[in-house]
């Protein structure tokens, strides 16, 4: 940052914010909603695979993550215990829930001046409780309402955060982190999902089958809305549709992005941050890939290389607000 | 009168806080031993755990680090209160300022015109040579003359009520936080024991602080930015410094938040730089400067020195304010106020032998198993050795660093401190108390009502710090 981008607004001081706290507070943001969404995901995959397919249902979490190589350097197979353990548990693993929540701490710990003593209460409490859980909280009987424990403290700290957090920049940041990181997850899980399951469409009205959809839906609890969306019927093609397209789907693709996209425009009007032009420019491109095409389009024209697009361009979009409000000079120029 | 609580409550001979000698009771004092008479131990057992879970989960903690570990740990509190009356808190206050007048007049006679050198009643090299002198601040005028703007005094009761000052803390004197904290939870925890009884509060810290910083901003701002300057979250006082930030409505910022650019202190925020006027630096002088000091220092802003100096910003404490709180300088205490204000003090100094001196060496060495012996450089109870506490071989021990570096240590007689009703696992007994007194001085000084009271929690010590097993509690001054 130069002299010359020196802030105007110099008589409106509750209004700025510490690059250093904008970072941290997307990255709280990011680091519960990756929790409740990993909580969501061993939770649905202990209750729905029971059968041969287990290892391949537990093996789709190691996928969604990218984890297979420091994964089975630990483990030889993704068997239940291996991924709790993995997942839950294992603090030198950076994408389980003990290092996020570790993560989130660390960060609530430094905007501890930005956040209320609500949030930081809980997030403190959250923390020392994942700190102090061992092998017996991952036993099979017990994994799911270790999940919905996990599920709930994220969502504790979601309804704390909308009742007690100032509305200023801060709030802002926190839910374009929030955003981005369901977006970027529920294309991961997609992905991986449709891929995975995808061989079984050929077993036409198994009940498995079925199930194993209706499982899709529920790790993003999204199965009751989509029933109301399309009641005459489950096809892969539409689950996948509701989960990317719907933009009432509180975790669907298309309103994650418009979310990020809103709050975004909202730091520029609102508090006259000039930064993240060029963001503006990917979400457009996002938006028309995502508004003008139906989902059958989209699959035809091949679902793994459009999330993979998509994923691309969330990426962009996090790059540009990072280089826009908190990385300084050296470390762009140091990431490239 | 003393059932319940206080049924096998012995003060030991020392002097109580709570159950005041014959003729020197305190209206408001008998009223809470009266309410605390009727609660039962289990009750009172149950609100410390209350209360401990609590400041746990409010992560109200402070980091200890032993070897390569960093362990966040709560400072114990303890709910039985230590209560000043009116009067009390009257000779304290009015001391803790005299003190504090007499430091800000000393140092700015240090490091301007040297008279109390030139005068002889301060030894020129005890000063001049003091690792915490620093020649930058040589005729450098801080605005009105004030360099410790944020004062911790300590002070003890020794085994006759007096009042008596054991050392200054005109640095970065830590703790004021938890001064609120204990009363907030006072509140919720103990209201039917407060309840009537008029206690002065201690809300305001945060605004007069934010006004004493503000005062000291260069003078054409008239909404100065203000910020606390922190080593970050790893530092044992963090929560200290998010604690005071947030009570000041100011940002808690690091050294890599910070630019200097034209003359002035710059914070980087997502509009862009932001100008700084005042920093509340929490961060010692040796690391507040790499250009001017530790070249290495990662934590501090390059550059900071020179914009200070040239007036573009301001910071508190002063840089270089370590040589009024030395423990060497401590023992010449009197005769600084004697001095400057031409008064006695109304706090009067422990007895204090400098070891650098041949008469001072030589009994403290003769009566090492009577004396408290202090490093003066140190704080937070480190390296001091307690005589009568002490084994025949760490006795020995200590002489030998004693004779290797005299200049090093003071010695004091051992304070029979006070004492205050306090929970342990054996029922409620006596246990050592000090008091640390907050004075915030802008253009004029201000005491916050009572201070922090640390509690030796291990029976009979004398070891108030919170890093050798020290707690605390609520300090209650009466209107």
């Amino acid at each position: 940052m130069s002299a010359s981008e020196r802030s105007e607004s110099l008589s409106s001081r509750p209004d700025r914010l510490l690059s250093r706290y904008a970072a941290c507070i997307v990255w709280l943001a990011r680091y519960m909603e990756r929790i409740e969404n990993l909580a969501r995901i061993l939770d649905v995959t202990e209750t729905f695979a029971r059968d041969d397919r287990d290892a391949r249902n537990w093996l789709s979490i190691v996928q969604i993550n990218a984890d297979e190589k420091r994964f089975f350097a630990k483990y030889p197979q993704a068997t239940a215990e291996a991924i709790s353990r993995f997942y839950v548990l294992d603090r030198d693993n950076p994408t389980s829930i003990a290092a996020a929540i570790a993560c989130a701490h660390e960060n609530a710990r430094t905007v501890r001046p930005l956040i209320s003593t609500e949030m930081w209460s809980q997030i403190n409490v959250f923390y020392n409780w994942v700190r102090q859980l061992g092998e017996s909280d991952i036993a099979p009987w017990r994994i799911s309402s270790l999940c919905a424990a996990l599920k709930e403290s994220c969502q504790l700290h979601s309804g704390i955060t909308e009742g007690t957090f100032f509305r200023d920049q801060g709030w802002s940041f926190y839910a374009m982190g929030k955003y981005l990181e369901r977006a970027d997850q529920i294309t991961r899980l997609v992905d991986i999902k449709y891929h995975t399951l995808l061989p079984s469409v050929q077993a036409v009205g198994s009940a498995l089958d079925v199930s194993q959809w209706n499982a899709l839906l529920r790790a993003g609890a999204g199965y009751h809305a989509f029933r109301r969306v399309c009641p005459r019927g489950m096809t892969p093609t539409a689950v996948v549709g509701f989960l990317l397209l719907n933009n009432s789907f509180p975790r669907s693709l298309v309103l994650c992005v418009q979310q990020v996209e809103w709050y975004l425009t909202q730091l520029r009007v609102r508090y006259g941050l000039r930064g993240g032009t060029r963001a503006l420019e990917h979400f457009d491109a996002l938006r028309s890939a995502l508004i003008d095409q139906s989902i059958e389009q989209i699959i035809g024209s091949g679902l793994h290389e459009f999330l993979d697009w998509v994923q691309q361009q969330l990426n962009r979009v996090y790059a540009e607000i990072a280089g826009a409000f908190w990385e300084t000079p050296q470390e762009q120029s140091q990431q490239q | 009168m003393q059932g319940g609580l206080f049924q096998r409550y012995d003060a030991g001979g020392f002097f109580c806080e709570m159950m005041r000698p014959a003729g020197r009771s305190e209206a408001g004092i008998d009223l809470v031993v009266e309410r605390l008479a009727r609660m039962d131990l289990e009750d009172l057992r149950r609100r410390a755990n209350d209360a401990e879970r609590e400041l746990y989960n409010r992560g109200i903690t402070f980091t200890v680090y032993s070897d390569k570990n960093a362990i966040d740990r709560i400072l114990p509190f303890d709910l039985i209160p230590r209560i000043l009356s009116a009067a009390e808190w009257t000779q304290i206050e009015r001391g803790v300022i005299q003190r504090v007048t007499a430091i800000n007049l000393f140092l700015a006679d240090v490091y301007n015109r040297q008279r109390i050198l030139s005068d002889g009643v301060v030894p020129r090299e005890l000063v001049l040579g003091n690792v915490n002198f620093r020649p930058e601040m040589i005729e450098f005028k801080v605005p009105h003359g004030t360099y410790a703007h944020i004062c911790g005094i300590d002070i003890v009761r020794d085994e006759a009520g007096q009042f008596l000052v054991l050392e200054d803390n005109a640095r970065t004197p830590s703790g004021v936080s938890y001064v609120i904290e204990n009363r907030h939870m006072m509140l919720r925890l103990f209201s039917d024991v407060m309840s009537g009884l008029r206690v002065r509060s201690v809300e305001n810290y945060g605004m007069a602080l934010h006004q004493a910083l503000a005062e000291l901003s260069p003078q054409s701002v008239t909404d100065p930015q203000i910020v606390l300057l922190s080593p970050g979250i790893y530092n044992s006082a963090y929560f200290e410094h998010i604690f005071l930030a947030r009570e000041m409505g100011v940002p808690v910022v690091e050294g890599r938040d910070l630019v200097v650019e034209d003359g002035h202190v710059w914070m980087r925020t997502t509009a862009g730089l932001a100008p700084v006027h005042t920093i509340y630096r929490r961060i010692n002088d040796d690391y507040l400067d790499p250009s001017v000091f530790r070249p290495e220092s990662q934590l501090g802003l390059r550059g900071l020195m020179e914009v200070w100096r040239s007036g573009g910003v301001a910071i508190a404490n002063a840089v270089g304010t370590g040589v009024a709180d030395d423990k060497a300088i401590y023992a010449y205490m009197p005769r600084i106020i004697q001095y400057y204000l031409g008064e006695e003090p109304i706090l009067p100094n422990v007895e204090t032998r400098i070891c650098g001196e041949v008469d001072g060496l030589q009994y403290t060495l003769d009566h090492l198993e009577e004396l408290v012996v202090k490093p003066v450089g140190e704080s937070g109870g480190y390296g001091m050795i307690v005589g009568p506490h002490a084994s025949r071989q760490q006795i020995e021990d200590f002489r030998a660093k004693l004779k290797a570096n005299p200049a090093n240590y003071i010695s004091q007689p051992v304070v029979k401190l006070s004492v205050a009703p306090t929970l342990s696992p054996e029922g409620v007994a006596c246990r050592h108390v000090d008091l640390r007194p907050f004075a915030i001085t802008g253009e004029r000084t201000w005491v916050l009502p009572g201070g922090l009271t640390r509690v030796a929690l291990r029976q009979g010590s004398l070891v108030v710090n919170s890093s050798q097993g020290g707690g605390s509690k609520d300090t209650w001054v009466l209107e």
